[in-house]
């Protein structure tokens, strides 16, 4: 009888259990103290799209959800994890949409492609105009 | 009554709008003159009446009439009076009433005060305005009607976002809309004089001072926009390269261009169809952003409401002017005759390479903001953002800039190269110097762009000022020192970005009341915290005593709480030096009664704002410069006269 009280009892505290298991964010507004370390971490935080948020980066935005990442990030390169592995496990698990690095995957390569094209495109026509004016 | 009236002067402005189209078009082609006179009374009359149904809504909202549906959707009784009036367009529908409202009375500007375009073209170019202006106020009267009512009326309103509760509310829409939709303008005068065949040098020299006018305030939109976004949100930052943002940089982008190849059209009577094309662009960036906000395909604090049906309406609107403009650029292109010619050395030649400059930036702005909706179309979420347009537009722009710091020393026509090559000797010599300078004190610490983008900034520093060299100051011409002083502005803007990327002290701590902090060569004491109040908020406040050595100086960040709608907001304490700018934000309460601030010290950061304000200054001063003379002219023959 006892034990199935601590049993229900224990059921019941579950919620609390849950309240403290949430992984606490230590991190999120506190700078690793190795300044290099931290710079990296900076740097990857900045191109880290907020989930919650409005186009903002988990740099600069309140939402709680960014200061887990933020938090996450600063351990991980606290941990000795490179930059573009603690990228690459993000967008494991969120999806590429969560890096604001555009990935060197097919489907944007015509995004890298358009600026050198639209330069290209200026550069061919102005040429061809100068010439033009210049041969009359 | 007070919505019905308002209601009535839209129904009654578009009625005019469309008598308008019909004056113009019907006048213009059976050469009737006595239609043609009632053109400019109709598009007068246009500009009254939607200046008075702003006035209206206006009103509505100071006195937070609650049976006005727009007013209890975004209003609330117990708002200071500052934001019932900007909260006026803090919406969707006040927006786009303000927005006919600035078509409206632009084309009455345009009606009474152009006087130099030649009489048909006057007349397109109002039938023009009448033609995009009916579209608008279609979207607003079908699908956006801000004065409907509400029955029963409840107690009292929703309120305004928090976020918008701010006196840049106040200035940022309505100068940024000025000049988004001021732009309108120049679309309307690339219609009339593709339909009239009147694109050369006087029609140039008219449409001149609508673009500067236009491009001046939507410089000011956008600083303020951007300084704005800097304090309020909180972290520091000073552009997202937010969707919302480019949408509003697009149009700029495309009018700084214009402004040039116009100048270059006004001066040597070259690259007419270029500048005809581009001030297609131009608008026709201010529908693309306003489909892009509007349509609610984005997410942002501009996007007031998902609406899908406003979204196709807007896109319906888009494909009929961008597609009509363009078809009537296609038709009528190929009789405009080809303009002068230029030599490979000239000031012609670094004005188009502005102008391609501006353009692959602006394409590079469209398809990046573009690009994730349609790589979502293909089920694929991918997000672009800062790191993609630094690193391809940052390069391009400061190209720019070079060509920026040597253009104004090359002569218009021909020009030869070892004498551009010796106007450059000092510019050069700044940049060498500013080389080895940064160089020497921030090695290591600073980045490959900033690095380049201060040494340019100092080069384009003294370029820009070196068209002054050797002259009398006191004569010349004030649009000289517009150019001059814009150019600068440039320069000014180019260091502040770079300073602060590169420069700025980030300091995060958990601090109890009583702690002392030092970071940046500043010591900031945290006092206390304590509850204050405020018109519709309340705040838990940190006092911080600040000092570098002098007097210290006590700061106040604050952290708000509104309870309609209810929103914390964080309200960053700023204090500004001659070398930079202190910005401390107060955070969360975490264990054992310590708070979280955060701390930054941004060198220079404010050089931002100020080169975006000298931009338009110097915007001003070329305006005032150039039209002084006509002013002057009149007045005199006005004396003359009486």
């Amino acid at each position: 009888m006892r034990m199935v009280f601590a049993l229900l009892l224990a059921l019941f505290a579950t919620p609390l259990a849950a309240q403290t298991a949430l992984p606490p964010a230590p991190w999120a507004d506190r700078q690793i103290p190795n300044a290099a370390q931290e710079r990296k971490a900076k740097a990857l935080m900045e191109t880290i799209r907020c989930l919650t948020c409005q186009s903002q980066s988990i740099a600069d935005s309140n939402a709680s959800m960014a200061g887990d990442m933020r938090s996450q990030i600063r351990e991980r390169i606290m941990a000795g994890e490179q930059p573009e592995a603690i990228r690459a496990w993000l967008v494991s698990r969120y999806g590429d949409w969560v890096s604001y690095e555009p990935t060197a995957a097919p489907i944007l390569w015509p995004l890298w492609a358009a600026p050198l094209f639209l330069l290209a495109l200026g550069l061919l026509l102005m040429r061809g105009q100068i010439k033009r004016r210049k041969g009359r | 009554m007070i919505a019905e009236a308002g209601l009535a002067a839209l129904w009654l402005a578009a009625a005019l709008a469309l008598l308008q189209l019909f004056l113009a078009f019907a006048g213009l082609k059976g050469g009737k003159s006595e239609l043609l006179a009632a053109v400019r009374p109709a598009a007068v009359a246009q500009g009254v009446l939607t200046a008075i149904a702003f006035g209206l809504l206006i009103t509505l909202f100071i006195r937070s009439d609650m049976s006005v549906l727009l007013v209890v959707t975004n209003s609330h009784s117990m708002k200071p009076w500052l934001y019932k009036f900007a909260g006026t367009w803090g919406n969707h529908e006040g927006s786009m009433l303000l927005w006919v409202t600035v078509m409206g009375v632009a084309g009455a500007a345009v009606a009474l005060f152009e006087r130099a375009l030649r009489r048909d073209t006057h007349m397109a170019t109002l039938g023009g305005q009448a033609a995009i202006s009916l579209g608008f106020y279609a979207f607003l009267l079908f699908s956006s009607n801000p004065f409907a009512r509400i029955d029963p009326p409840p107690p009292d309103g929703q309120g305004l976002n928090p976020l918008l509760q701010d006196p840049g509310l106040a200035f940022h829409p309505p100068t940024l809309y000025l000049g988004y939709v001021g732009l309108s303008v120049a679309f309307s005068f690339a219609i009339g004089a593709l339909l009239t065949r009147q694109v050369d040098a006087a029609f140039a020299r008219a449409m001149r001072p609508w673009v500067l006018a236009a491009w001046i305030l939507l410089t000011l939109g956008i600083t303020a926009g951007s300084y704005w976004a800097y304090y309020e949100l909180g972290w520091g930052g000073w552009w997202f390269w937010d969707p919302v943002e480019n949408a509003s940089l697009m149009p700029w982008l495309a009018a700084t261009a214009l402004l040039h190849s116009v100048t270059v059209l006004a001066t040597r009577d070259a690259l007419r169809a270029w500048t005809v094309m581009l001030a297609v662009i131009a608008f026709s960036m201010s529908m693309v952003g306003t489909f892009l906000v509007r349509s609610g395909i984005l997410t942002s604090v501009h996007a007031f409401a998902v609406d899908p049906e406003r979204g196709s309406f807007i896109l319906a609107l888009l494909a009929i002017y961008i597609g009509g403009a363009l078809a009537l650029f296609g038709w009528r292109i190929g009789s405009v005759r080809e303009g002068a010619p230029f030599e490979l050395v000239s000031r012609e030649t670094l004005l188009v390479v502005n102008n391609l400059l501006l353009s692959v930036i602006l394409g590079i702005v469209l398809i990046g903001t573009l690009y994730p909706l349609m790589t979502e179309a293909f089920g694929h979420k991918v997000s672009v953002g800062a790191p993609y347009f630094d690193r391809i537009a940052g390069p391009i722009a400061l190209t720019l800039m070079i060509a920026l710091a040597t253009g104004p020393l090359v002569r218009w026509r021909r020009d030869r190269a070892a004498a551009v090559g010796k106007r450059l000797m000092v510019p050069f010599a700044v940049a060498i110097l500013a080389t080895v300078s940064v160089a020497i004190l921030a090695w290591g610490r600073i980045g490959i762009l900033p690095f380049c983008g201060l040494v340019i900034a100092f080069a384009v520093g003294a370029a820009s000022i070196a068209p002054l060299w050797k002259r009398n100051l006191l004569r010349t011409p004030l649009f000289t020192w517009g150019m001059v002083i814009a150019h600068l502005g440039c320069a000014v803007s180019l260091a502040g970005m770079a300073c602060n990327s590169a420069f700025t002290v980030e300091k995060l701590v958990a601090a109890r009341p009583g702690d002392t902090i030092q970071t940046a060569g500043w010591s900031l004491r945290f006092v206390q915290i304590k509850p204050i109040a405020g018109d519709n908020w309340t705040a838990l406040q940190a006092d911080v005593q600040v000092d570098r050595g002098g007097a210290p100086v006590l700061i106040h960040p604050q952290s708000r709480f509104f309870a309609s709608p209810p929103t914390t907001t964080s309200e960053a304490a700023l204090l500004t030096r001659w070398n930079g700018q202190l910005y401390v934000v107060l955070g969360e309460e975490v264990e054992g009664g310590r708070w979280q601030l955060r701390i930054w010290w941004k060198p220079f950061v404010t050089l931002i704002w100020l080169g975006g304000i000298l931009i338009a200054l110097g915007g001003a001063l070329a305006l005032v410069g150039r039209e002084r003379r006509g002013w002057l002219m009149k007045w005199r023959a006005r004396r003359a006269f009486a």
